[in-house]
């Protein structure tokens, strides 16, 4: 009897051993209807992509099949959000998020469903300032730069166009505010100077009044730290049609292939920036996408290596609970170890299970810095002929 | 110089937009008024007509342009807008025979009817959405600009431009037409004077034989038209989205309200006061009294009273002070 006990405890300890493959699922929460619908299919796309990789390669904690799970946190609505994601947590039962896309929604996702539920969440694209400082647990992440760099980044490309003033009016929500103190603050501590900071109200139909406001307070350019698909759209519409301001500066919610098609020709001549690197991974990243058919966008490459980061700290961690491998995300993410790059991700995982230690370099250059956000890379844009391209890296 | 710099720069950003608008909601306020003055209730659903109608105006102006007809410089949406008229009118007189008509017969209270007009309202809302669905169309086609604001400017050589919209010009000559057909038909023909008359005193135009389904049928019809006009002249002024529709409608009351409900004169002047006092409660007069004013009183601040966020609260709090001071509104509609 004794030995049947322990035959069966030995066969089940090896049986759970085997059992390790498991199937998990990461929860995909962006604004799939909403204000960045335009940019969140390539951005669910590629971080599927960074789980189809994985999975292929069946390497992750003994060829463990990834899934994906995908809710929509419709970018502004914080109790719809808050609920997709506690569908994914409770019911799907996700191992941890990758999401969600607009500030307002990820800080209370983060404090409503995966603090409660100790869920970890890499975001590719809340940039506000204010998650920097959220209580998190130790479960947040992002691999977009917070807006604090942003700010810094747009205040200097203003200086080297020579601009002196500038009005600026900012989405009213999380994101809108924290940039928009941002780059007033950068842009008046190089000796610029902010006409006006002036709030919108997105889904309306006519921003005439807050154009006028606008053009009263007068600068050379109209900076606009809205979203593409919604009152940013309408500001600079607006502002066209009356004549108001001729050129735009585009934080990186206002980055899209969407802009210039929507406007035309007149937004020649505008610029702006979007979190973005030259690095030999973004060129990779780019052709992966391309070929498995996707139409990358702005965050799209960011939404891949948060995909990638957390099943890489999950081999790190050897196990796939969020309680685990949010010790190991900053350690795969950063130095030292060997550098891996999109399309790489088996090799990771390999290196991961013998032991060695990685550097995720990925489609973004990552290098988490702080409370776990992306030191920020930004690309400089520049509106021509009807299409964003890229003026340089800063 | 500086003068007509001053009068331009207003021209520009307060009195054509403020016009526009308010051409728009006048069209929309006189719908509601209407229906107030023939079916004595406050239909909630017109944000919702004005966009149904919109929408099958949409329909049509892609047909158009598939079949390769277009006015010219003109939104092709001028000629697909009989269209939309027609099918509105449809809809209306369905939801009228299926749910209107049984409250009247009823004798239902007032706030009956206006609940029934929110069930409906949330219909139709459906309805759009599960058609078009929610996102923005965009359905101007033809010349953008009568004038630009760098036309105007090398034009005059004012530092100050006007850009005056294709869609701001027609908006305003639709108006202007509309309003002075209906005017025409209320005062002059004979069912008009029966729907005034039906208005003023029911028992009265009963016992001297006017057929009140005929009023009530030909109130709709014109309601229906009402709409799809504002609702497309604001769709092609703006851009098309269902969502926007319904916020217009608190506007829209507001009009109707100010300017006296029941009273069709009273919608338009209550249009115009309601869309004037959004645009210049809320303006920056910085630029404006700077052209003005001698150098050494330039203002530092923006000279704005109230910003931009606030412009609804404007119309509520001239709604407010209107229902306290006169309850009946400007003309002396109803009270409600």
């Amino acid at each position: 009897m004794k030995k049947l006990l322990i035959a069966s405890a030995v066969a089940a300890s090896i049986a759970s051993s085997a059992a390790a493959a498991e199937d998990i699922k990461i929860g995909v929460i962006l604004g799939f209807t909403g204000p960045i619908e335009s940019l969140t299919p390539a951005m669910g796309a590629s971080a599927e992509l960074a789980m189809e990789e994985v999975t292929k390669s069946g390497k992750l904690l003994g060829g463990s099949k990834v899934t994906s799970v995908r809710g929509d946190s419709t970018c502004t609505d914080s109790a719809a959000a808050t609920a997709a994601a506690e569908r994914l947590v409770t019911s799907d039962k996700v191992n941890a998020i990758m999401g969600a896309d607009c500030s307002g929604v990820t800080g209370a996702i983060l404090q409503n469903v995966a603090r409660a539920n100790g869920i970890v969440m890499v975001s590719p694209s809340a940039t506000s300032p204010a998650l920097s400082t959220a209580e998190d647990d130790g479960l947040f992440f992002r691999t977009a730069p917070s807006d604090a760099r942003q700010g810094q980044v747009l205040a200097e490309i203003l200086k080297d166009k020579g601009v002196k003033s500038a009005a600026m009016t900012f989405t009213n929500n999380d994101y809108g505010k924290g940039l928009a103190e941002s780059i007033q603050k950068n842009f008046e501590s190089i000796g610029g100077k902010i006409t006006i900071s002036a709030a919108h109200e997105d889904g309306k139909g006519d921003y005439s009044a807050e154009v006028g406001a606008l053009a009263q307070a007068g600068g050379d350019v109209l900076i606009v730290a809205g979203y593409l698909d919604q009152g940013g759209k309408g500001i600079i519409q607006g502002s066209l049609d009356s004549g108001a301001f001729d050129t735009f500066v585009l934080p990186d919610g206002m980055i899209g292939d969407s802009l210039p098609v929507a406007i035309g020709s007149a937004l020649d001549g505008s610029y702006g920036t979007v979190p973005g690197t030259d690095s030999k991974g973004a060129e990779d990243f780019k052709k992966m996408a391309s070929d498995a058919g996707i139409k990358t966008d702005a965050f799209s490459a960011e939404s891949y290596d948060a995909a990638a980061l957390i099943m890489l700290a999950m081999q790190a961690a050897k196990s796939s609970k969020s309680g685990d491998l949010k010790a190991k995300i900053m350690d795969v993410a950063n130095a030292p170890g060997e550098k891996i790059l999109p399309g790489e991700l088996g090799k990771a995982l390999e290196i991961l299970a013998g032991g060695g230690e990685i550097d995720y370099v990925g489609a973004t250059a990552v290098e988490l810095i702080g409370a776990g956000e992306s030191a920020g890379n930004y690309r400089e844009i520049l509106v021509k002929g009807g299409k964003n391209t890229t003026a340089k890296y800063r | 110089m500086n003068f007509l710099n001053a009068i331009t720069l207003i021209g520009n950003y307060l009195f054509i937009p403020g016009l526009t608008y308010g051409c728009q909601l006048a069209l929309g306020a006189l719908g509601v008024t209407l229906i107030y003055a023939i079916l004595r209730y406050s239909n909630f659903a017109h944000g919702e007509t004005m966009a149904f109608g919109t929408m099958v105006t949409i329909f049509a102006t892609w047909g158009l342009q598939k079949l390769g007809v277009s006015l010219g410089p003109l939104p092709t949406a001028l000629i697909a807008m009989p269209v939309g008229i027609l099918m509105t009118v449809v809809l209306c007189l369905v939801s009228d025979r299926v749910v209107y008509r049984y409250h009247r017969k009823q004798r239902s209270d007032p706030v009956i009817f206006l609940i029934a007009s929110i069930g409906v309202m949330f219909l139709y809302n459906g309805l759009i959405r599960f058609v078009i669905g929610p996102d923005d169309q965009i359905f101007t086609d033809g010349e953008r600009f009568i004038i630009t604001a760098r036309e105007f400017k090398t034009l005059t050589g004012l530092k100050e431009g006007l850009a005056f919209k294709t869609t701001q010009g027609i908006t305003i000559v639709v108006t202007a037409v509309i309003v002075a057909a209906l005017f025409w038909f209320l005062n002059k023909t004979r069912t008009g004077k029966s729907m005034r008359a039906y208005s003023d005193n029911e028992d009265l135009a009963l016992l001297s034989g006017i057929n009140p389904d005929r009023v009530v049928m030909v109130a709709w019809i014109l309601t229906a038209a009402l709409a799809t006009i504002a609702g497309t002249l604001y769709g092609l002024d703006k851009s098309f989205k269902p969502f926007t529709y319904l916020q217009i409608l608190l506007p829209i009351f507001a009009a109707a309200i100010v300017g006296g409900i029941g009273s069709p004169v009273g919608a338009i002047a209550g249009g115009f006061v309601i869309a004037f006092s959004e645009v210049a409660v809320t303006f920056a007069y910085r630029k404006f009294v700077s052209y003005l004013a001698p150098e050494s009183w330039q203002p530092d601040g923006l000279l704005q009273l109230l910003s931009t966020d606030y412009k609804f609260a404007v119309s509520f709090s001239i709604l407010v002070i209107v229902l306290l001071v006169r309850p009946t509104g400007i003309f002396r509609g109803r009270s409600i």
